[in-house]
């Protein structure tokens, strides 16, 4: 995957605080969040996630002009693309195989907070990858590492996301334990 | 306000609801916001007729940005170190999810002391969907 600019801004951090039910002005007020300890409005701790937004390649957004694999009036019969590691925003690519592509775990280092004005780059590489029989069959795991640095080359969120590849569709509650 | 080594010891527990009744509308907004427009989370005919799910379900980054929220209210802003999460229950809407976060250990370090935390999130039935540890640079 190319490299690609995340361009942090304060709109998008106000957004995403809302998705995830934080009201805490240090989002949203500049002028509240000058006269706090870290000086101005920085980005919650899970924000870095949204850099999917910026990355022209990510197979969870819907392309213009292109098929979908989402359903319209009736599901579409498409197959939905196969996870990728493409860290820092992969919660599993849909159903590749037959199976569920789902989010396993998720760590992130901070460095120093996120601020609007950044403009991160997001560099994966893939890690370890692994495999356990579960309740739902054969599980495979697969670990990616992105860095997110800033202009100056400053290292500033590191991210270490684990997938989970299960091999034939959970027909109820049995993908529990095994990521989401 | 920034939490201070001097107020907390060993075994304390902080805990919240980070989320009640969870809606349908939340999931679709953390897609728009984080970008993640899997039709797992936000396309009830995909997540049923496609995939074989009772219904949609939350991101498990929602599940941990909402977790997020309470360790931020108690160490203080910008004060994470480290926030780590593996995902072990899908979170379905209308679940209400508390979160609870437990001083494991304090030490000093050369910029003052730091907190590790575990950290756990159940739904209403108390199974647990998300389990974690995180670490915070304190106040002395």
């Amino acid at each position: 995957m190319a490299d690609y600019p995340f361009p942090v801004e304060a709109g998008h951090i106000l957004l995403f605080a809302r998705s995830v039910g934080d009201p805490n002005p240090i989002y949203a007020d500049a002028a509240y969040a000058a006269g706090t300890e870290v000086g101005g409005i920085i980005a919650p701790p899970t924000f870095v996630q949204a850099s999917a937004q910026f990355n022209p390649d990510y197979p969870l957004r819907p392309r213009i002009g292109a098929p979908w694999f989402g359903s319209g009036r009736e599901p579409t019969g498409l197959v939905p693309p196969a996870p990728s590691s493409s860290g820092g925003s992969s919660s599993g690519g849909g159903r590749g195989g037959g199976g569920v592509g789902l989010h396993a775990e998720q760590h992130f280092e901070y460095h120093r907070p996120v601020r609007p004005g950044d403009v991160l780059t997001p560099t994966t590489a893939p890690g370890k990858s692994w495999e356990r029989t579960g309740r739902s069959g054969l599980l495979q795991f697969s670990e990616s590492v992105t860095e997110y640095r800033d202009a100056n080359g400053e290292l500033v969120v590191t991210a270490r996301s684990v997938g989970v590849l299960t091999t034939r569709p959970a027909p109820q509650d049995d993908a529990k334990g095994e990521g989401q | 306000m920034s939490l201070s080594a001097s107020s907390i010891k060993v075994g304390d527990t902080h805990s919240a609801v980070v989320v009640d009744n969870l809606s349908r509308t939340q999931i679709v907004q953390y897609a728009g916001a984080s970008g993640d427009y899997n039709p797992l989370h936000t396309d009830e005919i995909y997540a049923t007729k496609v995939a074989g799910f009772p219904s949609v379900f939350a991101h498990g980054m929602l599940t941990m940005g909402l977790t997020a929220r309470l360790l931020t209210d108690w160490v203080g802003d910008g004060r994470l170190l480290s926030l780590g999460s593996r995902f072990e229950r899908q979170v379905w809407p209308g679940d209400t999810l508390t979160a609870t976060a437990t001083v494991e250990t304090i030490e000093e370090s050369g910029d003052g002391p730091v907190v590790q935390l575990s950290v756990q999130t159940v739904n209403q039935a108390g199974d647990r969907v998300l389990s974690g540890t995180a670490t915070a640079r304190l106040d002395p």
